[in-house]
């Protein structure tokens, strides 16, 4: 039987609006995809999941539809299946494990998670189980996928959780980072964490942990027990060519701030975005084709520029094939040298160079060598830079105990996700640098049953 | 929600608000800043802290109005409410960190351009209150735009005015009164400068000349303002910063500040203004 299809808005139609471009599953589409698991015993999809949540039990509720039944199951491990189900890179994680895959299409275990997410939501189910209060406090900074997570098994567990947000709006990479397109903010994101409030955590924004607030104080001052760091890794990186701060030259952060968190795209708001005709988006992971696909939707024509090839790129083919769909260009095997800028000081084009791939390198991708002679110059009105990001050093500037490693990352005991610093634990990009949501999600969550063992020892 | 405790014009189109934010308050050191957001559709507003008072928890601002948001700012009344107000943000002035014994070794000299001036007086008072000699310089076009100057006369500094049009005290602009301070054999080890960047370059070539170390407060656009979006990025010493957390102040003579005017610049364009109601936010 085939993979049940997902139904999508048309291509031609959506880069009109910032509507959400998967529709999801109904209810007997679900039942349908749900029966075409195999119960197999080896269950690769469980193994592969980095919440290891117990998927062909789900799927059997689904299968059954039995969806309280299904949620139940997922929120064991996972509170944000709305979320993960969206935005996981299954096809290399739970579906990459699935039998299915070799006969041809795995089971779209992300679009059945995502199904159960949104029941819990539109039918406001309450299917978390939780212990009483144990008279506990604890802080969590950031209000990302790690923090919410962690504060989300720390309220089920019974502490007293406060989560303190440096923006005006609770979510972190959610919100400022990941579009409405791909994630919707008021249906989904708003939603997930009106949910953890109810759970019982309260959530301070406007706080700059390190600024307003240090953790000594949260520590000495405010009596916190214990204080987990999930600040992600929000600092662009830039690639340090000539040309670069001319304006019109963007970070993909800051384009994807003033759209996602400020919706510089509705006239209403006040904060502007300028996008020019031709836009080239520089990198090749999720954060570029997010920024492409806004541009798009802001009516430009949208070049992306990477040095190596379509196989080698971080994204996931999802957001790849949905970028195409949208008309983005691909500009592979090419990096910029020079950024250009006319009299006034803003972007007139780039300077382009011609890449070939050589031998893979110790991460296994093949290097990209520069084509000596192949310069080129193409006219563009707006460059967004989309290469990666480092986490920010607000904290560890201001907290001389919380050591971080040489690429920044706040080094953490492995097993408990503990700092440096007694009590204090990180996790999330914070600690990795940039990775994924679920990931963060892991160690959010990880750090909370470390923080709950070293309070109540021996209540596991 | 952060309560507008109250509410002064100290010029035209320049606007004072005491807003209360007691844990800003608490922490705010001098050349630090916040960010503050009108309404549930204002964007986010960078502005430097003019006072702040522990004990009542509030936190002063000035800001002229100079666009759609600022203006909207300054229709709100005493009693009302900012949605947000977040700092404080960015790196205190390099002075806090040094002991009171070697502040007094050092003469310092403030020059404020028109708005600049509130930036200006949470330092002069920092340094006043350890006793430290300060001579501070306040320029503007005319006298009517001439603000906070009984604050800072109390603060016992001696302040010279310097206005375009001759209308208070010398006819000129800074940097002349400056050169002439200099000549008549006034020696400052330090200079501080807060402005429009223009007046800042001009400051920087000046003391340049004159071999006087000069620190300067960009008012760069940002949007979160804690190292997020590279908004604020200024080429210093030819290696690139974020004026939001490497700053807001810097060696003023390493700063590339014809790069710095063109990037405040961004968003005055014709095309966004018409989109966007225009904008512009150069509080500092």
């Amino acid at each position: 039987m085939e993979r049940v299809p997902v139904r999508e808005l048309d291509a031609k139609e959506r880069i009109k609006s910032f509507n959400e471009v998967c529709l999801g599953y109904s209810e007997e589409e679900a039942i349908k995809e749900a029966s075409r698991c195999l119960n197999c015993k080896s269950a690769n999809c469980v193994k592969k999941c980095p919440v290891g949540i117990d998927i062909p039990k789900f799927i059997d509720h689904i299968k059954k539809g039995e969806f309280k039944e299904a949620a139940e199951v997922i929120f064991m491990y996972n509170n944000l299946p709305s979320i993960c189900g969206r935005v996981c890179p299954q096809e290399i994680q739970c579906e990459g494990g699935c039998v299915l895959k070799n006969k041809g299409q795995a089971v779209a275990i992300g679009k059945l998670e995502r199904f159960v997410g949104d029941y819990v939501l539109e039918n406001n189910l309450d299917v978390v189980k939780r212990k009483p209060m144990n008279g506990k406090k604890v802080a969590v900074v950031g209000s990302g996928p790690a923090g919410l997570s962690c504060a989300s098994t720390l309220a089920t567990l019974g502490y007293q959780v406060t989560i303190y947000e440096a923006l005006h709006e609770a979510g972190g990479v959610l919100v400022y980072g990941i579009p409405e397109f791909r994630l919707p903010k008021e249906k989904i994101v708003k939603r997930e964490i009106e949910n953890l409030i109810k759970l019982g955590v309260q959530i301070k924004t406007n706080v700059i942990v390190g600024r307003t607030v240090t953790i000594n104080q949260l520590m000495d001052e405010m009596g916190y027990d214990a204080i987990f760091i999930g600040t992600g890794a929000g600092l662009p990186k830039f690639m340090g060519i000539k040309g670069e701060n001319a304006n019109g030259v963007f970070s993909a952060n800051e384009f994807l701030t003033r759209a996602n968190l400020m919706r510089a795209f509705l006239d209403e708001y006040d904060t502007p975005l300028k996008i020019g005709k031709k836009v080239a988006v520089v990198g090749g992971g999720n954060v570029a084709m997010d920024a492409a696909r806004t541009a798009v939707r802001l009516g430009a024509e949208v070049h992306i520029v990477y040095r190596r090839t379509e196989e080698e790129m971080p994204a996931r083919l999802e957001e790849i094939h949905h970028a195409k769909e949208e008309g983005v260009i691909f500009d592979i095997l090419t990096n910029p040298v020079e950024i250009l800028k006319d009299d006034k000081g803003w972007v007139k084009g780039m300077v382009l160079r011609k890449m070939e791939l050589k031998d893979a390198d110790e991460t296994g991708r093949r290097t990209p060598v520069e084509i000596e002679g192949s310069d080129y110059t193409e006219e563009f009105d707006t460059v967004i830079m989309a290469i990666g990001t480092v986490p920010n050093p607000i904290i560890t500037y201001t907290t001389n105990e919380i050591k971080i490693n040489n690429r920044k990352c706040i080094i953490v005991e492995e097993e408990t996700g503990e700092t440096t610093m007694e009590g204090v634990y990180a996790g999330g990009d914070a600690v990795t640098g940039a990775a994924t949501v679920i990931l963060a999600m892991e160690a959010g969550k990880k750090a909370a049953y470390a923080i709950h063992k070293k309070c109540h020892p021996g209540e596991m | 929600m952060y309560k507008i405790l109250k509410k002064k014009t100290l010029a035209e189109n320049i606007i004072m608000f005491e807003v209360k934010a007691p844990m800003v308050a608490k922490s705010a050191k001098p050349g630090q800043f916040v960010i503050v957001r009108i309404d549930e559709k204002g964007e986010r507003i960078p502005l430097t802290i003019c006072d702040y008072d522990k004990d009542l928890g509030t936190v002063t601002i000035v800001f002229q109005v100079v666009g759609a948001s600022t203006k909207k700012m300054s229709k709100l009344s005493e009693g009302e409410f900012l949605l947000d107000f977040a700092g404080p943000l960015g790196n205190p002035s390099e002075f806090v960190s040094l002991n009171t014994d070697e502040l007094k070794k050092k003469k310092f000299l403030f020059v404020a351009g028109g708005v600049g001036t509130a930036p200006v007086y949470p330092q002069v008072k920092y340094l006043r209150e350890k006793g430290i000699d300060c001579d501070v310089v306040i320029g503007t076009r005319n006298k009517d735009l001439v603000i906070l100057k009984d604050e800072i006369e109390a603060l016992g500094c001696r302040l010279y005015i310097c206005t375009d049009d001759g209308s208070l005290g010398f006819k000129g602009r800074v940097t002349d009164f400056m050169k002439k301070l200099f000549d008549e054999g006034n020696s400052y080890d330090e200079v501080v400068a807060i402005g429009p960047m223009i007046m800042m370059k001009f400051v920087c070539l000046l003391t340049k000349e004159y071999n006087i170390k000069t620190t300067v407060s960009l008012n760069s656009i940002m949007v979160d303002g804690t190292g997020m979006c590279g908004a604020c990025r200024v080429t210093v010493g030819g290696e690139t910063k974020f004026t939001c957390t490497d700053g807001p102040e810097f060696d003023g003579h390493l700063v590339d500040f014809d790069e710095a005017i063109n990037r405040q610049n961004m968003f005055k364009d014709e095309e966004v203004r018409r989109l966007h109601h225009s904008r512009e936010c150069s509080c500092f």
